[in-house]
């Protein structure tokens, strides 16, 4: 909880401090903008903090997005398929993935990074190919469909507006949410992200909860994906999502994932994207040269995880007074070493 | 033979324990000298403090009659003692003539003189009989078979001058090939001048092996033996050799002898020794205990029985009915469930609260539909630190904050919260101060009254007679004997757990 309040705290300090010094950051178009943009992040992020808990790492997310974009407005208006017909095939083709990435982890015994690392590198490759490197884009057409990602409702006051995928965030959330703090399987995911070997010898299908968590991770980012290459209109096969993984993970860190694994909150990760995204927009806001922008985030990530681990040590350090202070006392009635 | 190292009335204390209590041993030049005890004796003690990993309480470490101070592993290098571990210590990534070198490379500047590497380690390589054609100084370590590395690590310890080499149990993970070479190694050195230092378990080894045998037990000199006298009852009589007294409580046996064995064990071969064959049952009630010297293959034993080596062939039963135990999960489905060794790796986890810990295994149990249920996780969180008496400031307390005992209990509620038939205990009191050890014992005789059937695994002596109703004696993945309750007796035991068969 204490962890939440820092990040929030920080989400607030970056957002009244760019709000003091350009206004516009509260106009309804740019918070507008920026909420969109935080939820389809968010989408991701929470994908990928169900990796980070089981202690590994996905780098193949933003690939994914990249496949599944351009596959879906090729298949749509190249192809001529029907929506559904085009959304099952995209949403298959990412559980796909984070299937086949869980049985490489498991059962070959791969490490995450390199497993991942190589997704990257073939599922950019393939978008390309499927595509012939061309961009795609929607036109004018599938408005309908268009409008899960570019739609909005519209609040009655101040020509505020919420965008459809805020929605679509709070619904993830709140299923994600669910299942790790209410259900048998995300405490299995905490446990064995803590202490695979202790799990395992509890009964734990330790394998089967890791494949489970790249399933989430690569299904949540096809969900990106679509909702991507509808909002941007113009897919580049080349470009659609690069770099987002690394987005993903530096949410899910600063929302309190440790990469060690066994830690996360889903709440957490949504304000991490959050601070990410107001950072972007406050760089573009403030006019400050866009060539600082990886710098500033970074060295903002940067302080956020210093100073975590700082109060973590001092927490932990009163901890161990106090269990001290406790052994002391329990030693004058059992006389004997505890 | 002139006395080459001499330990003069050496102590040691750890928190709780006197490892070393005025321990004494020479050692000539060109001596095979075998060290030999129980487990807990105080071998691995004495020889860490020869070795500079450990610093004596008190007494004296004289070399060449002069005192000497090891302060450090570098200053027992110097002094030129070598510790050759039971887990070798080699860089595997490394070439042979790497390692041989590791830390004192011949040097310019800063490059390596490769060649010099090679010259050196030839030479010593050919010292310890390696053929250059298997294990030249470019060899990777890694292609090595473990009585290789061995040897490369003696050779190791030969090209920095070592006088004195202290092997530990060198020959537990090796074949009889590989065995046999290492003892052409071992009296070729001593023929040449190298003092021994050799740890074991294995008497027939220690016989053909040694020139003396300085018996240790429960940290002190228990005897000495020369050449002649070396026998298989001199060295039992010398590690057991005390009466101590066995303070069990008069358990009462549950008067109705049941019908159907509630484990059964028939041919069960586990992956680490497939060669041997184990058969046995433990009824409803009763309480098995398995002796046998560290490497015996008891552990082994308990994992295939729980499915985390699954068995290389066998048939598991429980209340008379064959299991398929490929998984813990098949394991705990069929009634059994196991208190593992190392706890904090394998029993809890360490940062996740008491109560989280405690309902890990039922959690499935008490679900609905997927949902966890978080007032039968307290109940039952609350239900087990009351009737283990786990000392906690609150369920909600990070089990990494309590003792070894407590967390102890915590594995045991984890698994008494699913009532199991059949319950396994790798060495259930390791590390235990004296108090929850009590404890531990009355919780397992406690459970053996309600039914359960218990089979537990101690390397202390004084466990196993305390505990069993009957014991089960390993040696070196085999049960060389069973002991019921009235032929229990410490050298009965050690007699089965050195080999000799009964019967």
């Amino acid at each position: 909880m204490k962890k939440l309040l820092g990040i929030f705290g920080l989400l607030v300090f970056v957002c009244v401090v760019t709000a003091l010094k350009e206004p516009n950051f509260l106009n309804p178009y740019n918070l507008e903008n920026t909420v969109r943009w935080t939820a389809l992040f968010s989408l991701i992020a929470i994908g990928v903090s169900f990796v980070i808990i089981t202690g590994g790492i996905d780098l193949s997310i933003g690939s994914t997005i990249g496949l599944v974009g351009s596959l879906l407005a090729s298949l749509l208006t190249v192809k001529g398929w029907s929506i559904g017909a085009a959304l099952t095939t995209v949403m298959l083709v990412s559980l796909g993935i984070g299937l086949a990435h869980g049985l490489l982890i498991t059962k070959l015994r791969l490490q995450p990074f390199v497993v991942t690392l190589c997704g990257l590198l073939i599922y950019r490759g393939l978008a390309r190919f499927l595509t012939d490197d061309q961009s795609q884009g929607f036109g004018n057409a599938f408005e309908g469909l268009r409008s899960l990602a570019t739609g909005k409702i519209t609040l009655p006051f101040g020509g505020y507006a919420l965008p459809f995928p805020l929605f679509i965030m709070v619904v993830v959330g709140i299923l994600a949410a669910v299942f790790l703090n209410r259900t048998i399987y995300g405490r299995y995911l905490l446990a064995l992200g803590r202490n695979e070997t202790a799990a395992r010898y509890s009964g734990i299908n330790t394998d089967a909860m890791k494949i489970i968590a790249y399933v989430i991770c690569s299904g949540l980012a096809g969900v990106a994906g679509i909702l991507f290459s509808l909002n941007l209109n113009s897919v580049q096969p080349s470009g659609l999502g690069e770099f987002y993984e690394l987005y993903a993970i530096a949410g899910a860190v600063l929302g309190g994932c440790s990469l060690r694994g066994g830690e996360g909150s889903i709440l957490g990760v949504i304000i991490g994207s959050a601070v990410m995204r107001v950072l972007y927009n406050s760089i573009n806001i403030l006019r400050i040269p866009t060539h600082w922008e990886f710098a500033i985030i970074g060295a903002v990530i940067l302080s956020g995880v210093i100073v975590d681990e700082l109060v973590k040590r001092v927490a932990r350090g009163k901890t161990a007074n106090t269990k001290l202070q406790t052994a002391a006392k329990q030693q004058t009635p059992n006389s004997g070493p505890s | 033979m002139t006395s080459l190292l001499q330990v003069a009335s050496v102590s040691k204390r750890f928190p709780g324990v006197l490892a070393l209590e005025n321990v004494s041993l020479t050692l000539a030049r060109g001596e095979v000298l075998a060290v030999v005890g129980e487990n807990g004796a105080g071998k691995s003690t004495l020889m860490k403090i020869l070795a500079g990993v450990q610093t004596p309480d008190s007494g004296e470490i004289l070399l060449d009659g002069q005192t000497v101070t090891i302060d450090s592993v570098r200053a027992a290098q110097r002094l030129g003692i070598a510790l050759i571990h039971q887990e070798l210590n080699l860089a595997d990534n490394l070439t042979v003539a790497a390692n041989i070198f590791l830390g004192r490379e011949p040097r310019r500047g800063w490059f390596i003189q490769q060649r010099e590497t090679e010259t050196g380690s030839t030479a010593v390589l050919k010292q310890v009989g390696l053929d250059p054609a298997v294990a030249g100084p470019r060899t990777l370590v890694s292609t090595l078979s473990l009585g290789r590395q061995q040897l490369v690590e003696i050779a190791k310890a030969l090209s920095a001058q070592a006088r004195v080499l202290i092997m530990d149990e060198p020959t537990s993970s090796l074949s009889q090939p590989e065995s046999d070479a290492l003892f052409r190694v071992i009296k070729d050195l001593r023929a040449r001048g190298v003092s021994i230092i050799y740890i074991s378990h294995r008497l027939g080894e220690v016989k053909e092996l040694a020139d003396r045998v300085v018996v240790l037990r429960d940290g002190r000199n228990a005897g000495v033996l020369s050449r002649e006298e070396i026998t298989q009852d001199n060295l039992v009589r010398l590690m057991v050799g005390r009466n101590f007294s066995v303070s069990r409580s008069a358990r009462q046996r549950a008067a109705s002898v049941p019908l159907a064995s509630a484990l059964e064990v028939r041919a069960l071969r586990t992956a680490a020794n497939p060669q041997h064959a184990l058969n046995f049952s433990v009824p409803p009630g009763e309480i098995v205990g398995v002796a046998g010297l560290v490497g015996a293959g008891r552990t082994e034993m308990l994992l295939a029985l729980f499915g985390v080596e699954p068995a290389a062939g066998g048939e598991i039963l429980l209340n008379g009915v064959a299991q398929k135990i490929t998984r813990p999960r098949d394991a705990i489905a069929a009634g059994l469930a196991l208190v593992p060794e190392d706890r904090k790796q394998q029993g809890v986890i360490l940062e996740m609260a008491v109560c989280e810990n405690l309902s890990l295994s039922s959690l499935r149990r008490e679900a609905r539909a997927g949902f966890r249920n978080p007032a039968s996780e307290r109940a039952i969180a609350d239900e087990m630190v009351e009737k283990l008496g786990v000392k906690t400031p609150s369920p909600r307390q990070f089990v990494q904050f309590l003792s070894g005992g407590n967390q102890q209990k915590i594995v045991l509620g984890k698994w008494l919260a699913l009532k199991p038939r059949v319950l396994l205990l790798d060495e259930p009191t390791r590390g235990i101060d004296v108090g929850a050890k009590q404890e531990i014992y009355k919780l397992i005789e406690q459970l053996a009254a309600d039914g359960v059937a218990i089979l537990f695994v101690s390397s202390e002596m004084e466990e196993i007679l305390r505990l069993s109703d009957r014991a089960l004696v390993m040696h070196e993945g085999r049960i060389t004997g069973e002991l019921p309750r009235e032929e229990l007796s410490e050298e009965a035991v050690m007699q089965l757990a050195t080999g000799r068969q009964n019967g």
